[in-house]
């Protein structure tokens, strides 16, 4: 694969002639050089810059989380794993956790169902194609800041607009922001507004090239196109299911702006008084804002880390299940293929 | 073949539908259209409402029912935003466009650069920088920001322009996409054409595959500078001199200051959200192009 550029290769450099080397009478030396370095000058860039505000501060991190370390400080000692002890003893550490686990089930769950039936019906043929798909993604343009903004004063207590709606139906008004399960639910709704169209635009990419035929022989079979959807579209597209639930966990877990807008206050790291919504990110930036220590916040980088990992795996795992169970069972209730 | 009315031209007549109704399943049917018109109208209802209240004065505002048409106070919602010396909103709008500038362009042409090193060239060692780019879009971003405040404490750029510019000037993303493109669009052919004609590898790169990879090249700008323009939480941490923010912490110390002053409140967020707007209604088919072949991609 990575022979010198000027050994000769004979099958190979038929496929791919691009930077042979060609006699030029008067270029020797200079395009020698030239086709030899300029692939490393080329990649040099963003190498170099990664590597100083990308892979250095990594690196960097793994010390840091080591050391008792006080923002502006001078010196730092050696701690060993006490600041992650410290940190798996909090129980404000766990209660985060928790927000943040319970926001991103009550949000990614509904998301990706909502998306994939929206998928399938713009999927149809219809007119204005176009316009329905921008219809749909706008709330994915808007910015995260802007989307909570709007969403507190909806979710507001006196004059909300979702309060207003729930008074028809007897509701008094409610402080959405003063407990945890409706904080989750006000938060989920603002992930949630602004993701479906975005992963059903995913979802919609990937049934239209599922060919057609299947479908055919499937409704001569008699199969309702409810019954195809689950039993034919939804085991079809478990590679793009399983990329929209890493995705969706990798960004979920490190949910931050909303729940921080929809509950500011005074100390708005704590999301609430009560840390009701307080996310993993919240609780490491109130580590800096609030405590000061950049031991601890780094400790707990590492452990959103870890966490994200985790449920990535865990993740994976269930979707891949959970499809090819799918697939089994519509083999068995009489085969649509 | 003959029994399916999918894209079956019009010419041949839909024979007689064997089984019940529904066999044509890609025809829209009207809950469909029902679906996806209540969708869109809850897509678009939260920035509707943000018109509403921006153009209200904060009395009607803080009333019930709450109003559902815009009024006529936008003016003096604006110059109360544009006044308000603790949210500084013009040098955030002007800091967040410098910035998000500087970010695209950087990442269009570093991107492409090293999108077409590994995509057309070949060289010792490919496949292990390429991997190694693939793992670093693995990697949350929170992981680092310890480290990188000390680096920019250090190099004096907390609270300043570079200090949310500069950590973003390259990306994994970029790259990867870009050698995507490169491989498919552009024909080892033509390349080698370019070589013979004499150019220089340089050469190669800015004449024969930038022109090719044009579309790439809007949708990753495209990208880009909207990620850029809404980035929040680098920012939240290190745009700490409140005189001196980015657009979206002029919204959060607005939000965060001003709970009571609505109006001024979301004339901020649609002056926020306006430059998107915009590129999205100017450049959408493209935007929905990208994110849709960029999942048949992954």
């Amino acid at each position: 694969m990575t022979l010198p550029t000027t050994a000769p290769r004979p099958t190979r450099s038929d496929r791919r002639p691009a930077d042979r080397e060609l006699p030029r009478p008067g270029w020797g030396r200079f395009s020698k050089l030239d086709t030899k370095a300029s692939p490393y000058l080329y990649i040099a860039p963003f190498f170099i810059l990664f590597g100083i505000f990308g892979a250095y501060p990594l690196v960097y991190t793994a010390w840091v989380a080591l050391h008792h370390w006080e923002v502006g400080a001078d010196t730092h000692t050696f701690v060993g794993l006490d600041n992650f002890t410290k940190i798996l003893s909090d129980s404000d550490f766990w209660n985060a956790v928790y927000n943040t686990v319970g926001i991103f089930v009550l949000s990614t769950i509904p998301q990706l169902l909502l998306a994939l039936v929206l998928a399938n019906a713009l999927n149809k043929r219809m007119r204005g194609r176009t316009f329905w798909r921008m219809g749909v993604l706008i709330p994915n343009i808007t910015s995260v800041a802007a989307v909570s903004i709007v969403f507190s004063q909806l979710f507001g207590r006196d004059f909300g607009f979702i309060n207003w709606i729930l008074h028809f139906f007897g509701v008094q008004p409610f402080e959405w922001q003063a407990y945890k399960w409706s904080s989750w639910i006000a938060v989920s709704t603002m992930v949630d507004w602004r993701w479906i169209g975005y992963n059903a635009l995913i979802y919609l990419a990937a049934m239209q090239s599922i060919p057609k035929d299947i479908y055919e022989s499937a409704s001569l079979d008699g199969a309702s196109s409810r019954r195809q959807f689950w039993t034919l579209t939804v085991p079809m597209l478990r590679p793009t299911i399983i990329f929209t639930v890493i995705i969706s966990t990798i960004g979920g877990l490190q949910l931050y702006a909303e729940p921080l807008l929809f509950n500011g206050g005074t100390n708005p790291f704590l999301g609430g008084t009560l840390r009701q919504s307080q996310t993993v990110t919240m609780y490491l930036m109130e580590q800096f804002f609030g405590r000061f220590q950049f031991g601890d916040m780094a400790a707990v980088a590492w452990l959103l880390f870890l966490l994200i990992m985790i449920f990535a795996g865990i993740n994976y795992l269930i979707t891949s299940r959970l499809e090819r169970s799918d697939k089994k069972s519509s083999k068995k209730r009489g085969g649509t293929r | 073949m003959t029994t399916t009315a999918v894209r079956t031209p019009r010419s041949t007549p839909t024979p007689p539908a064997p089984k019940r109704r529904g066999r044509d399943m890609f025809a829209a049917t009207p809950l469909t259209y029902v679906m996806i018109i209540a969708t869109v109208a809850m897509s678009v209802f939260p920035l509707y409402y943000m018109i509403v209240v921006a153009t209200r004065t904060n009395d009607t505002v803080a009333s019930i029912p709450p109003p559902l048409t815009p009024g006529g106070n936008l003016g003096s919602n604006m110059s109360r935003l544009l006044n308000n010396e603790n949210a500084q909103f013009l040098t955030g709008m002007m800091n967040s466009a410098l910035s998000s500038l500087m970010v695209t362009v950087s990442v269009v042409f570093f991107s492409t650069l090293a999108g077409f090193a590994f995509g057309k060239l070949r060289f010792r060692g490919r496949n292990k920088f390429m991997l190694a780019i693939l793992i670093t879009m693995m990697v949350p971003a929170q992981l680092g920001v310890v480290p990188l405040y000390m680096l920019m404490n250090d190099l004096g750029w907390t609270g300043r322009l570079p200090a949310v510019t500069v950590p973003f000037l390259v990306n994994g993303f970029g790259v990867f996409m870009m050698r995507q493109y490169v491989t498919q669009s552009v024909p080892d052919e033509l390349i080698e054409a370019a070589r013979v004609d004499g150019c220089n590898t340089f050469r190669i790169y800015w004449s024969v595959v930038l022109p090719a990879l044009r579309p790439a090249i809007a949708v990753l700008a495209l990208f880009t500078f909207m990620a850029q323009w809404n980035e929040f939480f680098w920012a939240s941490l290190a745009m700490n001199d409140p005189s001196n923010p980015t657009v979206q912490i002029s919204l959060k110390l607005l939000s965060t200051g001003y709970y009571n002053d609505y109006a001024q409140v979301f004339a901020g967020t649609l002056l926020s959200i306006l430059p998107m707007f915009i590129v999205f209604i100017v450049f959408g088919r493209q935007i929905i192009g990208g994110i849709m072949e960029g999942a048949l991609k992954a």
